[in-house]
């Protein structure tokens, strides 16, 4: 290290050298707290989790809305897409840190994924407890600003654009959080509930549950971003693990579900099978 | 609300016009037998026919692949390929490493969305040129909208060594007088004889060559997914060769930390 040493400048993290090895830690500070002297026994992960983000304790509200939305949020089910990509990698037996990527790749997107609810998160940070103001935002969404890697978003963001009326799921996580709540949005959202769906023209989804329920604890959209691809791998891991022991051929293929429109050969069979 | 009337018209039905597997018999990609129609296209050209269904002659697939190796730098401290080095170092698999690193390229201060952003710009500013605007206006409008032009400054340098051996390339193959590439040009001369001195950089040339060849920005975006790997691997694999965990080890000590004072955690 003869140049000027460079370093990783942190606010969350702080370490103490053991005295026989400069790259073993002998304490860890996560914003000021001993985590392994101290929080270990006594924190709760979910305060952890708050503290790594907000470089502060969650008061008991704060961590209970957390927790509990960290709970609705852990298992989306094998339906969902981030969880249907995990299950295809492990029925292939495919390795089990790419299992989460799938599931991570696939739920990043603005479809029931975490852009999703950074960009719902965007709109309460403009809208606030605002009917007249959501009306504008989701009928006249704001464009983007110039093109992105992201393709914008089809539909309302926090709405379910194949919904036919809310989810009994999203009213019950939308009931607790919003009695949990020390915050603004999730009150206002479960009593305003059917006014936004009919300017949205579509039902509530646990995405817009849940980037309400990330405002009301003071997270920015680009935490509540990584928290809800955070907290949403639980499922995807579990159904992996359990498609992967089953095997392919207990997994839909689809075999009579793909026609090829433009088949040279003319033929109007299906694509059938499962690969050896 | 409609209601789920399109999933349930999608049901177990996907209709393709990209292609299908006819299990033990053939392939088809977009409307082709691959083992037939495109067994002799070589892989760059296969992989530009998936995302924009056109072929390229010989002369472009020269200049495409030749963006591909130019980029391709076996630097294990750039932030993406530092990925492949670390995944190495730390004994994860090839794929995993260099899957992440792929994802990773997708930045904002270079790679990908650069990437988007400069084939955009060219097309907005020769729409704006095209209805009578200055190529000095359309500049400045530029950077006051966003404090900077994608395609010109670079990240921790300011010349772009690849640049001299791209237009070298495009001068052998006769396609330096592409209109997006002397646009490109034009924008460079703009921002010199300016106060803001910003040097075209690689990402800005080699989306005037792909508009120049009709990509769309779509398009240019996804064949430029694939530009670094094969300056991935070899950082990968130097990691994997060396002692696990040696690739630039930090002490406890290179954590400066910045936040509140220790404190108790109180039960």
């Amino acid at each position: 290290m003869s140049e000027k040493t460079e370093v990783i400048r942190s606010k969350i993290w702080q370490e103490v050298a053991e005295p026989d090895n400069p790259f073993a830690a002998a304490t860890c500070y996560c914003s000021g707290y001993d985590v392994y002297g101290e929080m270990l026994g006594n924190a709760r992960w979910i305060e952890f989790l708050y503290l790594l983000f907000k470089r502060e304790r969650p008061n008991h509200s704060q961590a209970q809305l957390l927790e509990s939305l960290a709970v609705a949020l852990a298992n989306p089910g094998p339906r969902d897409p981030a969880v249907h990509a995990a299950m295809a990698a492990g029925v292939g037996g495919s390795t089990h840190a790419s299992c989460l990527m799938a599931a991570l790749a696939v739920g990043a997107g603005a479809y029931g994924g975490a852009r999703e609810v950074l960009i719902a998160m965007e709109a309460w940070q403009a809208c606030g407890q605002n009917v007249e103001a959501w009306r504008e935002r989701l009928t006249h969404p704001p464009g983007e600003e110039r093109i992105d890697v992201w393709l914008p978003i089809e539909h309302p963001p926090g709405f379910d654009p194949h919904g036919a009326s809310c989810a009994t799921p999203v009213r019950q996580t939308l009931a607790l959080l919003a009695k949990l709540s020390p915050g603004l949005a999730l009150p206002w959202l479960e009593a305003e509930r059917t006014a936004l769906e009919a300017i949205a023209d579509c039902p509530l989804a646990l995405s817009g549950v849940a980037a309400a329920a990330l405002i009301d604890l003071g997270f920015s959209p680009a935490q509540g971003e990584m928290l809800y691809l955070l907290l949403r791998l639980p499922g995807a891991a579990a159904h992996a693990l359990e498609q992967e022991e089953l095997g392919f051929r207990n997994f839909p293929f689809f075999g009579a579900g793909l026609t090829v429109a433009n088949d040279p050969a003319q033929r109007h069979e299906h694509p059938t099978g499962a690969p050896t | 609300m409609n209601g789920p009337t399109q999933l349930l018209e999608s049901e177990n039905h996907w209709v393709s016009h990209m292609g299908g597997w006819f299990a033990g018999e053939r392939v088809v990609f977009r409307g082709q037998d691959l083992h037939r129609d495109l067994k002799d296209l070589n892989w760059t050209e296969l992989y530009l026919f998936s995302i924009t269904g056109r072929r390229f002659s010989p002369v472009e697939l020269k200049i495409l692949t030749a963006l591909w190796v130019y980029t391709s730098y076996p630097e294990p401290r750039i932030w993406n390929n530092r990925v492949a080095a670390l995944a190495g170092t730390a004994r994860s698999t090839g794929a995993l490493g260099v899957g992440a690193a792929v994802a990773v390229s997708e930045a904002t201060i270079y790679g990908r969305r650069p990437d988007i952003r400069t084939i955009d710009f060219l097309l907005r500013a020769q729409q704006r040129q095209d209805a009578g605007e200055t190529l000095q206006s359309i500049v400045k409008d530029e950077l006051q909208r966003f404090r900077g032009i994608p395609g010109y400054g670079r990240p921790v340098t300011r010349g772009d060594e690849r640049i001299p051996h791209m237009l070298a390339l495009l001068r052998e193959t006769g396609r330096e007088q592409g209109m997006y590439v002397q646009l490109a040009l034009a924008v460079e001369h703009e921002l010199s004889v300016g106060r803001w001195r910003m040097q075209m950089n690689m990402a800005m040339l080699c989306a005037a060559i792909a508009t120049d060849m009709g990509f769309t920005p779509n398009e240019y975006y996804k064949y430029a997914i694939p530009s670094f790997i094969a300056g991935m691997l070899p950082c990968t694999i130097e990691a994997e060769e060396k002692p696990e965990g040696t690739f630039f080890p930090l002490r406890c000590t290179r954590i400066a930390y910045e936040g509140v004072a220790q404190r108790r955690w109180d039960v």
